[in-house]
């Protein structure tokens, strides 16, 4: 073999080997849109912990990207267009706030897969996400109900949404399931994200009597006010369990990254389809957080039971008879709400105190 | 009875970050110079504060750390706005700007920390009076220092004669300039105590009333700040009591929508803003005393020459 010979040979084969690298492993280019800064706990927190699940269990076959505290509105579009435009193949948008911008880019990127969190619209290559958070509220509700002194708890809400509403009456049903005195007393503060008023709301309904506490809204000043107050607390979105080791007797906690690894598998399988996933317990995508241990033994049964009934489908926070708090029935007996009458609940139910802003 | 003490108690703690920026704002502007970059001072003082307990576990020298941002932050309005005679508006939007995205950046790794227990600082004597006692005197230091720094402020300003110095830069720097005072180092001096109280306030939000450290939670209070001055026609004592009523409307809206009151939350949320400025808009709606107590030069650029 002469020199030139060989030479050809080996560039021959590194050309092969590029190429063979450049098949088997290019992979699969997947961004983030998130709506707040990640921080140590929270909405944005949770989906990125699914981001690094996903990233584990795919390894070498994803490559994520992210851009966190994106604005919902012109920003975000900009976002979504840039990731779509430098080559990446899915994009979730994390914000309900981020649907128009979604389907706009969407429209204009056919070849890129999107999945857009708790909208409502979907196309041809978006697909829609969220968790039934209120299953987690209701088990949360149970824990309550039992260790309630003063028979009142205390809810810090941001805005009179169904999703958020949802939670308030599974909170209840899940106290009252336990406890038929049991009543919840909600602030709204009219914000996702102001620790300032969250506390203040905290204290006020602290003061008024409630001595257990939880939140939906995006930070943890709720469950810090338990803690200082020596009350107790559910954490919501994160495990919050380190912002009031006492305080906390549990958590909703959302879980993104099996579904996250799921979706990034069906896209590179080519299996993927624009659909609504509206998971919940049994799909892994909330989780109840670790329980305190000054929760009884025969409570914690109690919550693991019902957690287990949802699980099978033969128990659901909305069950009826379900009457609102006027004392107007909303939900005969023998029936059981639907996905679509859940996401239009506007109403409280029995124990839930005062009147549901009209939004 | 019993139903106010908390809320009265709550109000004087939600209003006392509101004190100290609009007391500093009250001074600058008193000396001729509208500096819009409240809230990021605010923010950036309330990170630096925060910043600086946490490292050092003390939650006094947090605060004069909370002062000494705001100042910093002052200082670069300052410069544009007084040496190089920028426009006094984009200077301080921009300042604001510039400090929520500092803020930000800076507070990165201090978003899940928390800070010594600030306990309240009980007055002898003082606290163990019935009603006024919880309400007033079982507060946080810093609610005691922003009452010493209303009383530095009206003497100064009315009693003294640097107080009238300053003023007198407000209304008229070309007759002060005239007969030899330094105008634009007054001016410098009244932006940085204004900064160092907007970053003691930020200071006070972050260290005892969240207290936490989160991204943007000022939450536009730096511009109701702004907006007690004006309404409370540049007067400490209306600025004190503009703070108070806003924070105590914000508190009673929490307790009205705990009791059940059934008027739908959009409308409590918004009762705080409406409620302070229509009262402060009343008392102050005398013609003459506006014209007597608004800086004249408010916001213009003086060039000494």
């Amino acid at each position: 073999m002469n020199r030139r010979n060989s030479m050809r040979t080996a560039a021959a084969a590194a050309a092969l080997a590029v190429a063979v690298a450049a098949g088997a492993q290019e992979p699969l280019k997947i961004g983030f849109v998130y709506v707040s800064p990640i921080g140590d706990a929270g909405w944005t927190y949770q989906h990125d912990l699914g981001r690094k699940e996903m990233e584990k269990a795919l390894g070498a076959k994803v490559q994520t990207k992210v851009v966190d505290n994106v604005p919902e509105g012109a920003d975000a579009e900009r976002v979504i267009r840039e990731f779509a435009a430098s080559g990446n193949k899915v994009i979730f948008t994390t914000s309900f706030g981020y649907m128009n911008p979604t389907i706009k880019v969407a429209t204009q990127f056919p070849a890129v897969t999107f999945e857009h969190a708790t909208g409502y619209k979907t196309a041809k290559n978006v697909g829609i996400y969220n968790a039934r958070f209120y299953e987690g509220r209701y088990l949360n509700g149970i824990i309550a109900g039992k260790m309630t002194k003063t028979n009142v708890a205390g809810y810090v809400a941001a805005f009179p949404i169904p999703e958020v509403v949802q939670g308030i009456n599974a909170f209840e049903q899940g106290m009252r399931s336990v406890n038929p005195k049991a009543e919840v007393k909600v602030i709204w503060v009219n914000s996702w994200f102001d620790p300032g008023r969250e506390r203040e709301a905290a204290n006020t309904l602290i003061s008024q009597g409630a001595d257990v506490l939880t939140h939906h809204t995006d930070s943890t000043a709720v469950v810090q006010a338990a803690e200082e107050k020596g009350k107790y607390a559910f954490g919501y979105h994160s495990d919050m369990s380190k912002y009031g080791p006492k305080a906390q007797l549990s958590a909703t906690t959302h879980q993104w990254g099996a579904f996250y690894t799921r979706i990034a598998n069906e896209v590179l399988a080519g299996t993927w389809k624009p659909v609504s996933v509206w998971g919940g317990l049994k799909d892994g995508m909330i989780k109840l957080g670790p329980i305190n241990p000054a929760v009884p033994k025969d409570v914690v049964d109690l919550v693991q039971k019902a957690e287990k009934e949802i699980i099978a489908g033969t128990l659901h926070p909305f069950q009826g008879p379900i009457k609102d708090n006027a004392g107007k029935e909303r939900v005969p007996a023998g029936k059981t709400m639907t996905d679509d009458e859940m996401q239009k609940m506007d109403f409280y139910v029995v124990g839930v105190q005062g009147s549901l802003p009209k939004n | 009875m019993d139903n106010l003490v908390p809320i009265l108690a709550a109000a004087i703690a939600a209003g006392t970050p509101l004190v100290f920026a609009a007391l500093g704002e009250l001074v600058v502007e008193k000396a001729g110079v509208l500096n819009l970059g409240v809230e990021g001072m605010m923010l950036v003082g309330a990170i630096a504060g925060f910043a600086t307990a946490a490292t050092t576990g003390s939650l006094w020298l947090g605060a004069l750390g909370g002062m000494a941002a705001g100042a910093a932050m002052a200082a670069i309005f300052a410069v544009l706005a007084l040496n190089l005679m920028a426009n006094q508006v984009a200077s301080g939007l921009a300042l604001t700007l510039f400090g929520v995205g500092l803020s930000a950046f800076v507070g990165k790794p201090y978003e899940s920390v928390s800070l010594p227990k600030a306990g309240a600082v009980d007055l002898p004597l003082l606290s163990q009076i019935p009603f006024v006692g919880p309400v007033l005197f079982q507060q946080h230091f810093l609610v005691y220092a922003s009452w010493l720094v209303f009383a530095g402020v009206s003497w100064f300003l009315y009693r003294s004669r640097a107080g009238l110095v300053l003023r007198a830069v407000g209304e008229s720097p070309e007759s002060a300039h005239a007969i030899g005072y330094p105008v634009i180092r007054i001016r410098w001096l009244a932006v940085l105590f204004g900064g160092a109280l907007a970053g003691l306030g930020g200071a006070h939000l972050s260290e005892f009333y969240a207290p936490m450290w989160a991204e943007g939670m000022v939450a536009g209070r730096g511009w109701i700040a702004l907006a007690l001055v004006v309404f409370a026609t540049w007067r400490p004592a209306r600025v004190m009591m503009g703070a108070y009523l806003f924070g105590g409307v914000t508190i009673a809206q929490f307790f009205a929508q705990g009791a059940g009151v059934e008027i739908t939350s959009q409308l409590l949320s918004a009762l705080p803003y409406v409620v302070t400025i229509v009262v402060l808009v009343i008392i102050s709606r005398n013609v003459d005393t506006i014209r007597l107590n608004s800086p004249v030069s408010l916001g213009r650029s003086y060039r000494p020459d």
